[in-house]
Protein backbone atom coordinates (compact mmCIF):
# COMPACT_ATOMS: atom_id res chain seq x y z
CA UNK A 1 0.00 0.00 0.00
CA UNK A 2 1.18 3.48 -0.89
CA UNK A 3 2.16 5.71 2.03
CA UNK A 4 2.31 9.48 2.31
CA UNK A 5 3.20 11.94 5.07
CA UNK A 6 0.08 14.04 4.60
CA UNK A 7 -3.12 13.36 2.67
CA UNK A 8 -5.40 16.32 2.03
CA UNK A 9 -9.02 15.72 1.03
CA UNK A 10 -10.28 18.64 -1.06
CA UNK A 11 -8.35 20.87 -3.46
CA UNK A 12 -10.19 24.12 -2.71
CA UNK A 13 -8.62 27.22 -1.15
CA UNK A 14 -8.21 25.48 2.23
CA UNK A 15 -6.86 22.16 0.94
CA UNK A 16 -4.40 23.76 -1.49
CA UNK A 17 -3.02 26.02 1.24
CA UNK A 18 -2.74 23.12 3.68
CA UNK A 19 -0.90 21.06 1.04
CA UNK A 20 1.49 23.90 0.23
CA UNK A 21 2.55 24.15 3.88
CA UNK A 22 3.61 20.50 3.80
CA UNK A 23 5.17 20.63 0.33
CA UNK A 24 7.20 23.74 1.14
CA UNK A 25 8.71 21.87 4.11
CA UNK A 26 9.73 18.88 2.01
CA UNK A 27 6.97 16.42 2.94
CA UNK A 28 5.19 13.86 0.75
CA UNK A 29 1.78 15.36 0.19
CA UNK A 30 -1.18 13.92 -1.69
CA UNK A 31 -4.22 16.07 -2.47
CA UNK A 32 -7.40 14.30 -3.57
CA UNK A 33 -10.45 15.99 -5.12
CA UNK A 34 -13.55 14.57 -6.78
CA UNK A 35 -13.78 17.40 -9.32
CA UNK A 36 -11.89 17.31 -12.61
CA UNK A 37 -10.26 20.64 -11.85
CA UNK A 38 -8.51 21.97 -8.71
CA UNK A 39 -9.64 25.15 -6.95
CA UNK A 40 -12.94 24.10 -5.39
CA UNK A 41 -15.37 27.01 -5.38
CA UNK A 42 -12.64 29.42 -6.50
CA UNK A 43 -13.07 28.28 -10.10
CA UNK A 44 -16.44 30.01 -10.31
CA UNK A 45 -15.63 33.15 -8.34
CA UNK A 46 -15.27 35.86 -10.94
CA UNK A 47 -15.48 38.73 -8.46
CA UNK A 48 -12.51 40.52 -6.92
CA UNK A 49 -11.65 39.70 -3.32
CA UNK A 50 -11.80 42.29 -0.54
CA UNK A 51 -9.44 42.98 2.33
CA UNK A 52 -5.73 43.63 2.44
CA UNK A 53 -3.12 42.84 -0.17
CA UNK A 54 -2.09 39.77 1.86
CA UNK A 55 -5.67 38.62 1.54
CA UNK A 56 -5.41 38.99 -2.25
CA UNK A 57 -7.74 41.96 -2.42
CA UNK A 58 -8.42 42.88 -6.03
CA UNK A 59 -7.66 39.36 -7.30
CA UNK A 60 -10.42 37.24 -8.80
CA UNK A 61 -11.01 33.76 -7.34
CA UNK A 62 -10.55 32.12 -10.74
CA UNK A 63 -6.96 33.42 -10.90
CA UNK A 64 -6.15 32.41 -7.31
CA UNK A 65 -7.09 28.79 -8.14
CA UNK A 66 -4.65 28.72 -11.09
CA UNK A 67 -1.89 30.33 -9.08
CA UNK A 68 -2.15 27.89 -6.16
CA UNK A 69 -2.34 24.83 -8.39
CA UNK A 70 0.73 25.94 -10.36
CA UNK A 71 2.64 26.59 -7.15
CA UNK A 72 1.85 23.14 -5.80
CA UNK A 73 2.94 21.51 -9.06
CA UNK A 74 6.49 22.89 -8.61
CA UNK A 75 7.04 20.47 -5.70
CA UNK A 76 8.00 17.01 -6.90
CA UNK A 77 6.84 15.38 -3.67
CA UNK A 78 3.37 16.91 -3.94
CA UNK A 79 0.75 15.11 -5.98
CA UNK A 80 -2.75 16.10 -6.99
CA UNK A 81 -5.29 13.40 -7.82
CA UNK A 82 -8.32 14.88 -9.54
CA UNK A 83 -11.58 13.12 -10.47
CA UNK A 84 -10.90 10.96 -7.43
CA UNK A 85 -13.35 10.46 -4.59
CA UNK A 86 -12.43 9.48 -1.06
CA UNK A 87 -15.01 6.83 -0.23
CA UNK A 88 -13.97 6.21 3.35
CA UNK A 89 -11.35 6.54 6.05
CA UNK A 90 -10.29 3.69 8.32
CA UNK A 91 -8.88 5.23 11.51
CA UNK A 92 -7.39 1.97 12.87
CA UNK A 93 -4.74 1.84 10.15
CA UNK A 94 -5.05 5.48 8.98
CA UNK A 95 -6.08 4.38 5.50
CA UNK A 96 -8.12 6.18 2.87
CA UNK A 97 -10.06 4.32 0.20
CA UNK A 98 -10.09 6.30 -3.05
CA UNK A 99 -12.02 5.68 -6.27
CA UNK A 100 -10.77 7.28 -9.47
CA UNK A 101 -12.81 8.11 -12.58
CA UNK A 102 -11.95 4.74 -14.14
CA UNK A 103 -13.77 3.24 -11.12
CA UNK A 104 -10.63 1.61 -9.77
CA UNK A 105 -9.99 1.61 -6.05
CA UNK A 106 -6.76 2.56 -4.34
CA UNK A 107 -5.74 2.50 -0.69
CA UNK A 108 -3.46 5.15 0.75
CA UNK A 109 -1.97 5.17 4.21
CA UNK A 110 -1.40 8.68 5.55
CA UNK A 111 0.51 9.68 8.67
CA UNK A 112 -1.61 12.82 8.88
CA UNK A 113 -4.98 13.54 7.31
CA UNK A 114 -6.26 17.04 6.58
CA UNK A 115 -9.96 17.23 5.79
CA UNK A 116 -10.87 20.22 3.64
CA UNK A 117 -14.06 18.94 2.05
CA UNK A 118 -15.89 22.28 2.18
CA UNK A 119 -19.64 22.60 2.48
CA UNK A 120 -22.83 21.83 0.61
CA UNK A 121 -25.77 24.08 -0.02
CA UNK A 122 -28.79 24.08 2.21
CA UNK A 123 -32.19 23.41 0.71
CA UNK A 124 -35.23 25.42 1.72
CA UNK A 125 -38.43 23.45 2.43
CA UNK A 126 -41.41 24.63 0.35
CA UNK A 127 -43.87 22.84 -1.97
CA UNK A 128 -42.37 22.41 -5.43
CA UNK A 129 -38.74 22.76 -4.34
CA UNK A 130 -37.89 19.68 -6.42
CA UNK A 131 -39.05 21.22 -9.72
CA UNK A 132 -36.41 21.54 -12.44
CA UNK A 133 -35.40 25.20 -12.29
CA UNK A 134 -34.88 25.26 -8.51
CA UNK A 135 -31.09 25.31 -8.35
CA UNK A 136 -28.44 25.88 -5.72
CA UNK A 137 -26.46 29.11 -6.03
CA UNK A 138 -23.25 27.12 -6.53
CA UNK A 139 -24.85 25.22 -9.41
CA UNK A 140 -25.97 28.45 -11.07
CA UNK A 141 -22.40 29.77 -10.78
CA UNK A 142 -20.96 26.55 -12.19
CA UNK A 143 -23.31 26.52 -15.15
CA UNK A 144 -22.76 30.18 -15.97
CA UNK A 145 -19.14 30.93 -14.96
CA UNK A 146 -17.47 27.60 -15.68
CA UNK A 147 -19.48 26.26 -18.62
CA UNK A 148 -20.83 29.47 -20.13
CA UNK A 149 -24.47 28.37 -20.14
CA UNK A 150 -27.25 30.69 -19.00
CA UNK A 151 -29.22 29.06 -16.18
CA UNK A 152 -32.46 30.58 -17.51
CA UNK A 153 -34.16 33.80 -18.57
CA UNK A 154 -35.68 35.11 -15.34
CA UNK A 155 -34.07 34.29 -12.02
CA UNK A 156 -35.51 34.73 -8.54
CA UNK A 157 -32.71 34.86 -5.98
CA UNK A 158 -33.51 33.57 -2.49
CA UNK A 159 -31.11 34.92 0.13
CA UNK A 160 -29.45 38.33 0.39
CA UNK A 161 -26.22 37.22 2.01
CA UNK A 162 -22.99 37.77 0.09
CA UNK A 163 -23.51 34.68 -2.08
CA UNK A 164 -27.02 35.73 -3.11
CA UNK A 165 -25.93 39.27 -3.89
CA UNK A 166 -22.74 38.33 -5.75
CA UNK A 167 -24.44 35.63 -7.83
CA UNK A 168 -27.23 38.11 -8.69
CA UNK A 169 -24.60 40.50 -10.00
CA UNK A 170 -22.88 37.71 -11.94
CA UNK A 171 -26.24 36.81 -13.54
CA UNK A 172 -26.71 40.42 -14.65
CA UNK A 173 -23.17 40.37 -16.09
CA UNK A 174 -24.17 37.30 -18.11
CA UNK A 175 -27.20 39.18 -19.43
CA UNK A 176 -29.76 37.21 -17.40
CA UNK A 177 -32.68 39.03 -15.78
CA UNK A 178 -32.89 38.86 -11.97
CA UNK A 179 -36.56 39.49 -11.13
CA UNK A 180 -35.97 40.01 -7.41
CA UNK A 181 -33.96 39.01 -4.37
CA UNK A 182 -35.99 37.79 -1.38
CA UNK A 183 -34.54 37.60 2.10
CA UNK A 184 -36.34 36.11 5.12
CA UNK A 185 -34.42 38.22 7.63
CA UNK A 186 -35.44 41.85 8.18
CA UNK A 187 -31.98 43.00 7.02
CA UNK A 188 -29.70 42.33 4.07
CA UNK A 189 -26.99 39.98 5.33
CA UNK A 190 -24.32 40.68 2.71
CA UNK A 191 -22.10 43.73 2.22
CA UNK A 192 -23.92 46.98 1.42
CA UNK A 193 -21.64 47.58 -1.56
CA UNK A 194 -22.93 44.43 -3.30
CA UNK A 195 -26.57 45.25 -2.45
CA UNK A 196 -26.41 48.78 -3.82
CA UNK A 197 -24.73 47.57 -7.01
CA UNK A 198 -27.62 45.28 -7.92
CA UNK A 199 -30.24 47.78 -6.71
CA UNK A 200 -28.74 50.37 -9.05
CA UNK A 201 -29.25 47.88 -11.86
CA UNK A 202 -32.97 47.77 -11.03
CA UNK A 203 -33.27 44.58 -8.99
CA UNK A 204 -35.68 44.89 -6.02
CA UNK A 205 -34.62 43.33 -2.72
CA UNK A 206 -37.54 42.20 -0.54
CA UNK A 207 -36.47 41.74 3.10
CA UNK A 208 -38.77 39.87 5.54
CA UNK A 209 -40.03 37.88 2.55
CA UNK A 210 -39.74 34.22 1.65
CA UNK A 211 -40.88 31.63 -0.88
CA UNK A 212 -44.24 30.04 -0.13
CA UNK A 213 -44.23 27.68 -3.11
CA UNK A 214 -42.74 27.00 -6.53
CA UNK A 215 -45.21 26.25 -9.31
CA UNK A 216 -45.02 24.76 -12.77
CA UNK A 217 -46.11 21.74 -14.81
CA UNK A 218 -42.84 20.05 -15.77
CA UNK A 219 -40.44 22.87 -14.92
CA UNK A 220 -40.54 25.99 -12.76
CA UNK A 221 -42.84 28.69 -14.16
CA UNK A 222 -43.49 30.98 -11.18
CA UNK A 223 -42.81 31.42 -7.49
CA UNK A 224 -45.26 32.46 -4.78
CA UNK A 225 -43.70 34.97 -2.39
CA UNK A 226 -45.02 36.17 0.93
CA UNK A 227 -44.06 38.50 3.71
CA UNK A 228 -42.99 37.11 7.09
CA UNK A 229 -44.08 38.43 10.46
CA UNK A 230 -41.75 38.86 13.45
CA UNK A 231 -42.08 35.15 14.30
CA UNK A 232 -41.01 34.22 10.72
CA UNK A 233 -44.52 33.04 9.82
CA UNK A 234 -45.87 33.82 6.37
CA UNK A 235 -48.72 36.34 6.11
CA UNK A 236 -51.36 35.01 3.69
CA UNK A 237 -52.76 38.39 2.67
CA UNK A 238 -49.33 39.53 1.42
CA UNK A 239 -48.66 36.77 -1.08
CA UNK A 240 -47.91 37.49 -4.73
CA UNK A 241 -46.55 35.60 -7.71
CA UNK A 242 -43.36 36.25 -9.62
CA UNK A 243 -42.89 34.63 -13.03
CA UNK A 244 -39.44 33.00 -13.19
CA UNK A 245 -37.76 29.96 -14.74
CA UNK A 246 -34.95 29.72 -12.18
CA UNK A 247 -35.21 29.93 -8.42
CA UNK A 248 -31.71 30.23 -7.07
CA UNK A 249 -31.19 29.14 -3.45
CA UNK A 250 -28.51 31.04 -1.57
CA UNK A 251 -29.67 30.22 1.94
CA UNK A 252 -26.48 29.05 3.57
CA UNK A 253 -24.17 26.09 3.65
CA UNK A 254 -23.63 23.00 5.80
CA UNK A 255 -20.12 21.65 6.46
CA UNK A 256 -19.35 18.36 4.66
CA UNK A 257 -18.23 16.30 7.65
CA UNK A 258 -18.75 12.63 6.73
CA UNK A 259 -15.04 11.79 6.88
CA UNK A 260 -14.64 13.60 10.20
CA UNK A 261 -17.43 11.50 11.72
CA UNK A 262 -15.80 8.38 10.27
CA UNK A 263 -12.45 9.37 11.75
CA UNK A 264 -14.10 9.49 15.18
CA UNK A 265 -13.60 13.21 15.73
CA UNK A 266 -15.64 14.71 18.53
CA UNK A 267 -18.43 16.64 16.79
CA UNK A 268 -20.26 19.68 18.14
CA UNK A 269 -23.48 21.26 16.85
CA UNK A 270 -22.87 24.99 16.37
CA UNK A 271 -25.58 26.75 14.31
CA UNK A 272 -23.35 29.80 13.72
CA UNK A 273 -20.78 27.55 12.00
CA UNK A 274 -23.38 25.87 9.77
CA UNK A 275 -24.31 22.77 11.80
CA UNK A 276 -22.22 19.87 13.05
CA UNK A 277 -18.51 20.64 13.01
CA UNK A 278 -15.54 18.84 14.56
CA UNK A 279 -14.18 20.32 17.73
CA UNK A 280 -10.93 22.05 16.76
CA UNK A 281 -8.36 24.19 18.49
CA UNK A 282 -8.42 27.12 16.05
CA UNK A 283 -5.30 25.82 14.28
CA UNK A 284 -6.91 22.80 12.66
CA UNK A 285 -6.23 20.15 15.32
CA UNK A 286 -9.28 17.97 16.05
CA UNK A 287 -9.85 15.58 18.97
CA UNK A 288 -8.11 12.84 16.91
CA UNK A 289 -4.35 13.52 16.95
CA UNK A 290 -3.63 12.53 13.32
CA UNK A 291 -6.69 14.26 11.83
CA UNK A 292 -6.90 17.99 11.04
CA UNK A 293 -9.67 20.14 9.61
CA UNK A 294 -9.43 23.16 7.29
CA UNK A 295 -11.83 25.55 5.59
CA UNK A 296 -15.63 25.34 5.59
CA UNK A 297 -15.61 21.72 6.86
CA UNK A 298 -14.63 23.17 10.25
CA UNK A 299 -17.18 26.02 10.13
CA UNK A 300 -18.68 27.90 7.20
CA UNK A 301 -16.89 31.20 6.43
CA UNK A 302 -15.59 32.33 3.04
CA UNK A 303 -12.65 31.78 0.71
CA UNK A 304 -10.15 34.17 2.33
CA UNK A 305 -10.55 32.59 5.75
CA UNK A 306 -10.48 29.12 4.17
CA UNK A 307 -6.98 29.93 2.84
CA UNK A 308 -5.88 30.98 6.34
CA UNK A 309 -7.45 28.02 8.20
CA UNK A 310 -5.99 25.76 5.51
CA UNK A 311 -2.51 27.12 6.06
CA UNK A 312 -2.87 26.79 9.85
CA UNK A 313 -4.08 23.18 9.60
CA UNK A 314 -1.21 22.40 7.22
CA UNK A 315 1.36 23.92 9.57
CA UNK A 316 -0.13 22.07 12.57
CA UNK A 317 0.03 18.76 10.73
CA UNK A 318 3.66 19.37 9.73
CA UNK A 319 4.51 20.40 13.28
CA UNK A 320 2.94 17.23 14.68
CA UNK A 321 5.37 15.27 12.48
CA UNK A 322 8.25 17.27 13.97
CA UNK A 323 9.05 18.94 10.64
CA UNK A 324 8.09 22.56 11.24
CA UNK A 325 10.96 24.61 12.72
CA UNK A 326 9.23 27.89 11.79
CA UNK A 327 5.88 26.90 13.36
CA UNK A 328 5.50 29.82 15.79
CA UNK A 329 6.39 32.45 13.24
CA UNK A 330 4.34 31.00 10.38
CA UNK A 331 1.21 30.29 12.42
CA UNK A 332 1.47 33.73 14.03
CA UNK A 333 1.25 35.46 10.67
CA UNK A 334 -1.71 33.39 9.45
CA UNK A 335 -3.55 33.73 12.81
CA UNK A 336 -3.23 37.51 12.67
CA UNK A 337 -4.64 37.50 9.17
CA UNK A 338 -7.52 35.30 10.24
CA UNK A 339 -8.28 37.58 13.20
CA UNK A 340 -8.36 40.56 10.85
CA UNK A 341 -10.79 38.75 8.53
CA UNK A 342 -13.09 37.94 11.45
CA UNK A 343 -12.93 41.42 13.01
CA UNK A 344 -15.84 43.83 12.82
CA UNK A 345 -19.59 43.28 12.70
CA UNK A 346 -19.43 40.95 9.66
CA UNK A 347 -17.38 38.46 11.70
CA UNK A 348 -19.54 38.50 14.82
CA UNK A 349 -21.43 35.32 13.91
CA UNK A 350 -18.20 33.39 13.30
CA UNK A 351 -16.63 34.71 16.50
CA UNK A 352 -19.70 33.63 18.48
CA UNK A 353 -19.67 30.21 16.82
CA UNK A 354 -15.99 29.62 17.51
CA UNK A 355 -16.54 30.63 21.12
CA UNK A 356 -19.34 28.11 21.64
CA UNK A 357 -17.18 25.45 19.94
CA UNK A 358 -14.69 25.80 22.80
CA UNK A 359 -17.31 25.50 25.58
CA UNK B 1 -28.80 29.59 -24.16
CA UNK B 2 -25.05 30.07 -24.30
CA UNK B 3 -23.25 33.10 -22.94
CA UNK B 4 -21.52 34.56 -26.00
CA UNK B 5 -19.90 37.63 -24.49
CA UNK B 6 -18.86 38.11 -20.88
CA UNK B 7 -17.11 41.14 -19.32
CA UNK B 8 -14.59 38.97 -17.41
CA UNK B 9 -14.61 35.40 -18.64
CA UNK B 10 -13.51 33.72 -21.82
CA UNK B 11 -14.90 30.23 -22.27
CA UNK B 12 -12.56 27.58 -23.64
CA UNK B 13 -14.82 25.14 -25.40
CA UNK B 14 -14.09 21.77 -26.99
CA UNK B 15 -15.11 20.63 -30.46
CA UNK B 16 -18.75 20.96 -31.36
CA UNK B 17 -20.14 17.42 -31.45
CA UNK B 18 -23.40 15.66 -32.17
CA UNK B 19 -25.27 13.69 -29.51
CA UNK B 20 -28.76 12.28 -29.05
CA UNK B 21 -31.32 13.12 -26.39
CA UNK B 22 -34.22 10.65 -26.31
CA UNK B 23 -33.42 9.92 -29.94
CA UNK B 24 -33.37 13.56 -31.01
CA UNK B 25 -30.16 14.94 -32.55
CA UNK B 26 -28.51 17.79 -30.62
CA UNK B 27 -25.17 19.63 -30.54
CA UNK B 28 -22.86 20.41 -27.66
CA UNK B 29 -19.19 20.93 -26.88
CA UNK B 30 -17.02 17.91 -26.24
CA UNK B 31 -15.87 17.69 -22.62
CA UNK B 32 -18.52 19.90 -21.08
CA UNK B 33 -20.86 18.17 -18.60
CA UNK B 34 -23.77 16.40 -20.33
CA UNK B 35 -26.26 18.37 -18.19
CA UNK B 36 -24.72 21.69 -19.28
CA UNK B 37 -25.00 20.71 -22.96
CA UNK B 38 -28.63 19.69 -22.44
CA UNK B 39 -29.38 22.88 -20.53
CA UNK B 40 -27.93 24.95 -23.38
CA UNK B 41 -30.29 23.10 -25.73
CA UNK B 42 -33.24 23.94 -23.47
CA UNK B 43 -33.64 20.49 -21.88
CA UNK B 44 -34.42 20.92 -18.19
CA UNK B 45 -36.14 17.66 -17.20
CA UNK B 46 -33.45 14.98 -16.90
CA UNK B 47 -35.05 12.35 -14.75
CA UNK B 48 -38.37 11.30 -13.20
CA UNK B 49 -38.54 10.14 -9.59
CA UNK B 50 -40.10 6.79 -8.66
CA UNK B 51 -43.27 8.78 -7.94
CA UNK B 52 -43.11 10.35 -11.41
CA UNK B 53 -42.02 13.84 -10.38
CA UNK B 54 -39.72 15.66 -12.82
CA UNK B 55 -36.14 16.22 -11.72
CA UNK B 56 -33.52 18.57 -13.16
CA UNK B 57 -30.10 19.96 -12.57
CA UNK B 58 -29.52 20.94 -8.93
CA UNK B 59 -26.09 20.80 -7.27
CA UNK B 60 -23.73 20.61 -10.31
CA UNK B 61 -21.03 18.83 -8.30
CA UNK B 62 -22.18 15.22 -8.42
CA UNK B 63 -23.62 15.09 -4.90
CA UNK B 64 -27.40 15.20 -5.13
CA UNK B 65 -28.62 12.54 -7.70
CA UNK B 66 -31.13 14.93 -9.26
CA UNK B 67 -29.47 14.71 -12.72
CA UNK B 68 -29.21 10.91 -13.08
CA UNK B 69 -29.80 9.79 -16.69
CA UNK B 70 -29.29 6.81 -18.99
CA UNK B 71 -26.10 7.33 -21.00
CA UNK B 72 -25.17 4.75 -23.65
CA UNK B 73 -27.50 2.26 -21.93
CA UNK B 74 -25.95 2.80 -18.50
CA UNK B 75 -28.38 4.06 -15.86
CA UNK B 76 -27.69 6.45 -12.97
CA UNK B 77 -24.99 8.47 -14.72
CA UNK B 78 -24.37 11.76 -12.89
CA UNK B 79 -24.73 13.99 -15.93
CA UNK B 80 -23.68 17.19 -14.13
CA UNK B 81 -20.09 15.92 -13.87
CA UNK B 82 -19.85 13.44 -16.76
CA UNK B 83 -18.17 14.90 -19.87
CA UNK B 84 -20.06 14.93 -23.17
CA UNK B 85 -18.59 12.82 -25.97
CA UNK B 86 -19.53 12.69 -29.65
CA UNK B 87 -22.47 10.40 -30.56
CA UNK B 88 -23.54 9.80 -26.96
CA UNK B 89 -27.01 8.33 -26.58
CA UNK B 90 -28.57 10.16 -23.63
CA UNK B 91 -32.00 9.28 -22.34
CA UNK B 92 -34.37 10.57 -19.66
CA UNK B 93 -34.29 8.15 -16.75
CA UNK B 94 -37.45 6.99 -15.00
CA UNK B 95 -37.11 5.83 -11.42
CA UNK B 96 -34.02 3.86 -10.55
CA UNK B 97 -33.27 2.76 -14.09
CA UNK B 98 -32.34 -0.74 -15.28
CA UNK B 99 -28.82 -2.14 -15.47
CA UNK B 100 -27.88 -3.56 -18.87
CA UNK B 101 -28.29 -7.34 -18.85
CA UNK B 102 -30.86 -7.10 -16.08
CA UNK B 103 -34.33 -8.16 -17.11
CA UNK B 104 -36.84 -5.49 -16.29
CA UNK B 105 -39.35 -8.08 -15.04
CA UNK B 106 -36.80 -9.26 -12.44
CA UNK B 107 -36.98 -5.89 -10.76
CA UNK B 108 -39.18 -5.24 -7.84
CA UNK B 109 -40.88 -1.98 -8.59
Amino acid sequence: MKQVDIAVVGAGPAGLHAALMGAERGLDVLVIDNAGQAGGQLVKQTHKFFGSREQRAGTRGIHIADELTKKLSTYTKARLWLSSTVLSYYPADQTLMIEDDAESIRLIQAQRLIIATGASEKLLPFPGNDLPGVYGAGAVQTLMNVHGVKPGRKVLMVGAGNIGLIVSYQLLQSDVEVVAVVEAAPHIGGYAVHASKIRRMGVPIYTSHSVKAARGEQVLERAVIWQLDEQWNGIDSTQFELPCDVLCLAVGLSPLTELLWQAGCRMVFVPELGGHVPWHNGRGATSVPEVFVAGDAGGVEEASSAMATGALAGLSAVESLGQCPDYAEATGAWSRELDALRAGPAGSKIRKGLQSLQL
Amino acid sequence: MRISEHPILKFRRGHRVRFYFDGQEMKGFEGEPIAAALHAEGVRVLHYSEAGRPRGFFCAIGNCSSCLMMVDSQPNVRTCITPLRAEMDIRTQRGRGVLSGEQSEDRES
